[in-house]
């Protein structure tokens, strides 16, 4: 196995890019990557998305990209994980560079949600879920993680405003980062007053659908440090599976894959939770946030939310998330969010987050999630 | 859109009786039914038919519906947990939506899940609602039996038959 | 007329939607109600209901109360105006979800009102000459009435399931029946219209009375019977009014006719009007009850029957929710919410 560094990170805004489709999004960050890592061609690219055929009626994403970036010949592949996607395509790359096949891997994530209604968005979703069984019953992608929410309100005698600091957090971040898509701060009080979705997810409690590119260029470590390169090292890339439906799972508040993904990161970083100085996780909604510090062992089961309450996940706490927004605040374009979060650690890493920087962060974890935690990947990365 | 037809077809067993599988090897029991039995990998599973009793476990309701589901919204969704054990995600029907706790009672119904478009299939399978009646223990309440006095009185300017 | 071999009721069970919406509210919104209304409220089907899911739960209903294996059901009958599909059975469904299928008779009636009973006389004749052994009948309607028209004060939502079988099984045992039948076309619904068309005062006298009191009096001939042999009575009810004073010129006191007389607190549930009166009427009949039926359909005629409880009617009225636990179990909604239920909102 070789050691493995990011050398070249691009994202495009994420946002309501109506006068853009998904391969123009998909290929500016292309070329941002290849151009921030002074390169002008690579051996492999991964795309990762999950909607494209849903929503922008195309499939086959990996030619069609390397073709419109001026890559045409490259192998070229779509990765599809649900809004794990992006995760996945960039544990693949890693796998790839590190096992000796390929030198220069090029991930791209992208996702165009908003040529569609709303209400097609929700039927494109719900397909991360069991089609036969749950998207035949209309229970949406927002639903399923609100009963995980309702669930976890129960057992653990909480209540919804207990949540509103992951919000506020991620929005509170967001200020700084010129490519989220809420850069406006929200208060606990309208958190609190939000109309619902899906009870008890309400509109600020989840992150708003959104268009988005991010791409990453990796290497080997010691290749990097012969171009004289900052490279970014991949300390851990772990990917785990679970049952697809929450129902057919132990115990759905466990996020199991998501325990187990982290744990085989810590084991393969060797490190612990404790050496982690900033995490992107999962949190596209505020449950996600709680149960996904729970399982990368930030927190103990039911303490999650505690952690937003006394603001150790605030930019100065003990373990900060959303650094530069999270899900919440950055926007979600499903299959491309693994890979912002790759991008925004890289910058975190760099010392190039600007507002949002992070003092003296040297190991950063993301976690990305397909379907409620039935595809887990966990990385874990060190400048 | 004959989309739906042999899906649903396919799968009227599990839509219709609620039709799991019990595990031959370790006794597991699963809904939906899966080719391998997830405790003990045995390959040995045989169709299981479950009760249609159970309690919430946990629900939501959706005011943000999917495409087809859009006439049904606001609706509450649920995952039930069966009296043999395993969790199915349905439909609460027959119940307001501010009602719903964790850990009511229901009982298995079949109704329309959805239509394939204005002329398309009518899909047909179980959600779950508060029992009409507790569990059968041969006990009817008066108050069940008591009969509402009819209105004799009542007339109208034209009465139609049919 | 009636089987060789005796034949009678093995399982009965009811359903009726649990939103009502009142008289009076449909008046308020169009004006009507001088005089009186016909009924103090109706049972209307929720948005996920139509007469497949309500025959299914009255079917389970009576499946629960003859506790009998569903593969022994070889036939199983719908009678209903209101069929889901113009082209596609609902008593495939209903069979497939009782699991009475593949070995089965299935069809589905329209009879206007009068398919339930009808469906319940003729699974008699397959029972009774031995082709099936058990069979499964059902009146069931989402019964509809254009919106401001008389029928939409009454037009319900409910359906009735029987499982019949051989008189030594049953709960309530078949004495007579009889079917009288003219061509009165009272009361149509052409094909592709939403809404029936009626010819009001017309659907009295020749039509409901002239049919449902000339086969009472017969059938009481027939069985050299007068209305005091009997406990109780069911007749078709399209208001309150009418199925009283039927039961007055027969001889029927307002107490015999009193637990099947539903339609003030559910409404018109056309096919499924007289059966859900004849399960609430089972529901407190003793063992040696005679209960007197008489169905109306409109253009269909009357079908009578005559029925005596057995003492098999104890136990497993026991079983099953009873025809009044769904009558109490109400919702009530206002005109606006009735009419997103019942599709009468013009979405495109």
């Amino acid at each position: 196995m070789r050691d493995v560094s990011i050398i070249g990170v691009g994202q495009t805004k994420v946002g309501e890019h109506w006068d853009r489709g998904l391969a123009d999004l998909a290929v500016e960050a292309t070329l941002a990557g290849l151009d921030d890592a002074g390169l002008d061609n690579a051996d492999i690219l991964y795309v990762g998305n999950m909607l494209g055929g849903v929503l922008s009626g195309q499939e086959h994403l990996g030619a069609l990209i390397a073709d419109l970036a001026g890559l045409r010949g490259m192998p070229a592949l779509r990765v599809e994980a649900a809004d794990a996607s992006g995760g996945v395509a960039l544990h693949q790359a890693y796998q790839a560079v590190a096992g000796g096949m390929v030198d220069t891997a090029l991930v791209v994530g992208v996702e165009k949600m908003t040529d569609r209604l709303p209400q097609a968005t929700e039927e494109g979703l719900m397909l991360a879920g069991l089609g036969d069984y749950e998207a035949a019953q209309g229970v949406t992608y927002v639903s399923q993680t609100a009963m995980l929410m309702q669930r976890y309100l129960h057992e653990h005698s909480l209540e919804v405003g207990d949540f509103a600091q992951f919000p506020v957090n991620a929005h509170r971040n967001a200020a700084a980062n010129p490519f989220a898509m809420y850069r406006n701060q929200i208060s606990e009080k309208a958190y609190r007053q939000a109309k619902m979705i899906a009870s008890p997810i309400n509109l600020l409690d989840g992150a708003p659908w959104a268009d988005g590119a991010a791409a990453v260029v990796l290497v080997p470590t010691e290749q990097a440090q012969a171009m004289g390169r900052q490279g970014i090292r991949i300390l851990a890339s772990t990917l785990v599976t679970d049952a697809l439906s929450l129902t057919e799972r132990d115990d759905p508040l466990a996020l199991a894959a998501a325990r187990a993904s982290a744990q085989r990161a810590y084991q393969q970083a060797g490190l612990t939770p404790g050496d982690i100085h900033l995490a992107e996780l999962h949190d596209a909604f505020s449950i996600l946030a709680a149960l996904t510090l729970e399982a990368c062992g930030f927190a103990a089961r039911g303490q999650g939310v505690k952690l937003g309450q006394a603001g150790d996940i605030a930019r100065a706490g003990r373990i900060p998330i959303a650094t530069l927004g999270g899900f919440k605040a950055r926007g979600n374009p499903v299959g491309a969010s693994g890979v912002y979060q790759a991008v925004e650690i890289v910058q975190q890493l760099r010392g190039a987050a600007g507002q949002s920087q992070i003092p003296a962060a040297r190991v950063g974890l993301a976690q990305n999630l397909g379907g409620n935690g039935a595809t887990a990947v966990t990385h874990i990365f060190m400048n | 859109m004959p989309m739906e037809l042999a899906r649903n077809w396919r799968l009227r067993r599990q839509r219709l009786s609620l039709e799991g599988a019990q595990c031959a090897a370790c006794g597991h029991l699963v809904f939906p039914t899966r080719p391998v039995c997830p405790k003990c990998r045995s390959r040995q599973l045989q169709p299981y038919r479950f009760s249609g009793r159970g309690e919430v476990y946990s629900f939501s309701t959706v005011y943000e519906p999917p495409a087809g589901f859009e006439g049904y919204a606001p609706y509450t969704v649920a995952q039930v947990r069966l009296a043999e054990g395993p969790l199915v995600t349905a439909q609460l029907t027959d119940v307001d939506a501010d009602s719903v706790y964790i850990g009511m009672k229901v009982e298995m119904v079949t109704r329309k899940l959805f239509e394939d478009g204005e002329n398309g299939l009518l899909v047909y399978g179980y959600k779950f609602r508060p029992p009409v009646m507790a569990p059968t223990n041969g006990h009817v309440s008066a108050d069940v039996l008591a009969h509402t006095e009819p209105q004799h009185e009542a007339q109208a300017p034209v009465l139609v038959a049919n | 007329m009636k089987p060789n071999r005796p034949v009678g009721i093995v399982g009965y069970g009811a359903y009726v939607p649990r939103f009502r919406i009142k008289a009076a509210e449909i008046a308020r919104v169009w004006g009507a109600g001088e005089g009186g209304l016909p009924i103090e409220e109706k049972a209307v089907s929720g948005l996920d209901e139509d007469v497949i899911s309500m025959s299914i739960e009255a079917a389970r209903n009576a499946l629960r109360r003859a506790q009998i294996d569903p593969q022994e059901i070889g036939a199983v009958w719908v009678g209903s105006e209101s069929h889901p599909y113009a082209v596609k059975p609902s008593s495939t469904l209903v069979a497939e979800a009782i699991e009475a299928t593949p070995l089965v008779s299935a069809a589905d009636w329209q009879f206007a009102c009068k398919a339930g009973t009808e469906a319940m006389q003729a699974a008699f004749g397959y029972i009774g000459s031995g082709m099936v052994h058990y069979a499964l009948a059902i009146g069931a309607d989402t019964a509809q009435g254009r919106p401001g028209d008389a029928l939409e004060y009454t037009t319900g939502a409910g359906a009735a399931a029987f499982i019949l079988g051989p008189g030594e099984e049953s709960l309530a045992v078949l004495e007579e029946s009889l079917s009288y039948v003219t061509d009165t076309p009272d009361f149509f619904r052409r094909p592709y219209m939403h809404y029936p068309e009626h010819g009001n005062r017309f659907t009295g006298d020749p039509a409901y009375f002239h049919h449902s009191v000339t086969a009472g009096q017969k059938l009481l001939e027939q069985l050299g019977r007068t209305a005091k042999d009997y406990t109780w009575a069911v007749f078709h009810q399209p208001n309150v009014k009418f199925p009283s004073k039927a039961a007055q010129m027969l001889g029927f006191s307002p107490e015999q006719i009193a637990p099947g007389l539903l339609v003030g607190q559910i409404g018109n549930t056309y096919a499924g009007a007289s059966p859900i009166g004849l399960t609430a009427t089972l529901d407190v009949a003793q063992p040696g009850d005679r209960i007197f039926m008489v169905s109306f359909g409109s253009g269909a005629g009357s079908d009578a029957l005559s029925l005596q409880v057995t003492d098999a009617i104890v136990e497993r009225r026991k079983r099953a929710a009873p025809t009044l636990a769904y009558v109490k179990r109400r919702e009530e909604v206002d005109y606006a919410t009735y009419a997103r239920l019942r599709g009468k909102l013009q979405m495109a």
